[in-house]
């Protein structure tokens, strides 16, 4: 299948590429691993008249701790199985590395990219239901500087994010707890590279016992990746008892919007979201205990 | 477009448009029809080829985004009239029935052993998982890469001046 004609560029640097997207506005579309964008100019279902390759552009491919608040920042171009393979963030976040290992299948996460992931915002994309849980900000830079985008502003509707046209998504930071944090990420597909029937990404944070913090991301149940905010308010400031999580379990299904498709009814999935809520603040809450 | 890519080791120059991907321009341009274009939807890994060494599927790559970069072919696997000991691999343990995910199979698995040059069946099983085999041989493909990986190294083991690619017990 051939791609409908488009002219493409491949900037040497951030600001060749951001000089670009403000002469070509909406007319141009970013692509990073093209894991999501090509399959889209494939099917037609996206006919931009200029392709934008950011892949040629510098010291965008990091992933780094900060130390200022310990954020993690994970760089434009870095993919899938760089975040697999991280040993830092195996130890810091296993929750990314857990995730990282459920997307498509080991060959796309060779060239995919998170931020491109969730820049191309598919409601059924894992990324953007991990980015909602840890509460992650989207650094967007244009030639009028840099704006930070909360997660959950930054996911508007099926493949529709609060970027501008002339903004490149540059860095996503996700603030991981120094102290007793622990997440994870389930997920039920049908086959390994099938999009998920439903996933869900999960991250707590304790204190002298109770829930800190928690964030609790869907995948698949909703126009959009959903924020499961009724789940992560009952779980606040009480100690993770079982019928403490077996409450949150059902208030995040309440949230869920799944529709009956082929991969299952509705209900069912509903049904996984509250199975998988409460295993996953389960496994949660077990290693943010064994966190150091 | 004028794009230059180094393919099994040589450098080739197209002149493609932005929109041909890179199975196309392997496969019409270079005539190297070893990469094959199955599902075209990056489902089903026929057409996995190498970049850098890392398997991708070719048919979800624009050739011009591989400017620069070295790509390596089921038709770079050889040396000569010697099989490299995946290629061996599958002969000797029948790993190919109809033979088109064969290419794919074969660079995922090289690709595997320079990684993890000692891999449990589990991870083999893993690292194929973007690859589908419609014969559904999937039990003879992974002998084949366990064979490959026991000739690679017997090979390392049998040359001790060669820096060993040989992970923990496969030198004993």
């Amino acid at each position: 299948m051939l791609p409908a004609a488009f002219d493409y560029r491949a900037p040497a640097s951030l600001n060749e590429a951001l000089a670009i997207l403000k002469q070509h506005g909406d007319e141009a579309k970013v692509m990073a691993g093209g894991q999501s964008l090509i399959p889209l100019l494939k099917l037609r279902f996206s006919r931009p008249e200029l392709v934008v390759d950011i892949a040629r552009i510098p010291d965008l491919n990091t992933i780094k701790r900060e130390d200022a608040d310990g954020h993690f920042a994970i760089g434009a171009l870095a993919r899938h199985v760089d975040i697999e393979n991280s040993k830092e963030l195996a130890t810091a976040a296993p929750m990314l590395a857990e995730a990282a290992h459920w997307i498509a299948d080991p060959l796309v996460r060779n060239r995919g990219t998170l931020v491109g992931s969730i820049c191309h915002a598919d409601p059924a994309g894992d990324w953007g239901s991990v980015v909602l849980a840890f509460g992650a900000d989207i650094v967007a830079t244009s030639q009028s500087g840099q704006r930070v985008i909360h997660a959950q502003e930054f996911f508007q509707g099926p493949f529709t994010t609060a970027l501008n046209p002339d903004e490149i998504v540059t860095e996503v930071r996700i603030p991981v707890a120094k102290g007793h944090s622990g997440g994870a990420y389930l997920k039920l597909e049908r086959r390994v590279g099938d999009f998920a029937t439903v996933a869900v990404a999960v991250q707590v944070e304790l204190d002298g016992g109770k829930i800190a913090k928690a964030g609790i991301g869907l995948t698949a149940v909703g126009d959009r990746n959903i924020k499961a905010a009724d789940a992560e308010r009952h779980l606040h400031g009480k100690e993770p008892t079982d019928a403490v999580i077996a409450e949150a379990a059902r208030l995040a299904a309440e949230t869920a919007e799944p529709k009956d498709d082929a991969r299952g009814s509705a209900a069912y999935k509903k049904d996984v979201v509250r199975v998988f809520v409460q295993r996953g603040l389960k496994t949660a809450v077990g290693r943010a205990r064994e966190a150091r | 477009m004028k794009v230059t890519i180094k393919v099994n080791g040589v450098e080739r120059t197209g002149d493609v448009e932005p929109r041909v991907l890179l199975v196309d321009f392997l496969r019409s341009n270079l005539r190297l029809t070893g990469t094959h274009n199955g599902c075209d939807t990056s489902s089903c890994g026929v057409c996995t080829v190498l970049v850098d060494g890392e398997p991708v599927k070719s048919c979800t790559a624009l050739a011009v985004q591989l400017e620069g970069r070295s790509i390596t072919t089921v038709e770079g696997l050889a040396q000569g009239a010697t099989l490299s000991a995946v290629q061996a691999g599958f002969h000797e343990e029948h790993g190919l029935q109809c033979g088109f995910c064969t290419p794919g199979m074969m660079l995922t698995g090289t690709a595997l052993l320079e990684r993890n040059p000692n891999p449990t069946e589990d991870e083999i099983r893993w690292a194929i998982s973007g690859n589908i085999c419609r014969c559904t041989g999937y039990m003879n493909i992974v002998k084949a890469i366990q064979h490959a990986a026991k000739v690679r190294a017997e090979a390392a083991a049998a040359k001790p001046g060669v820096p060993a690619t040989v992970g923990a017990g496969g030198g004993e």
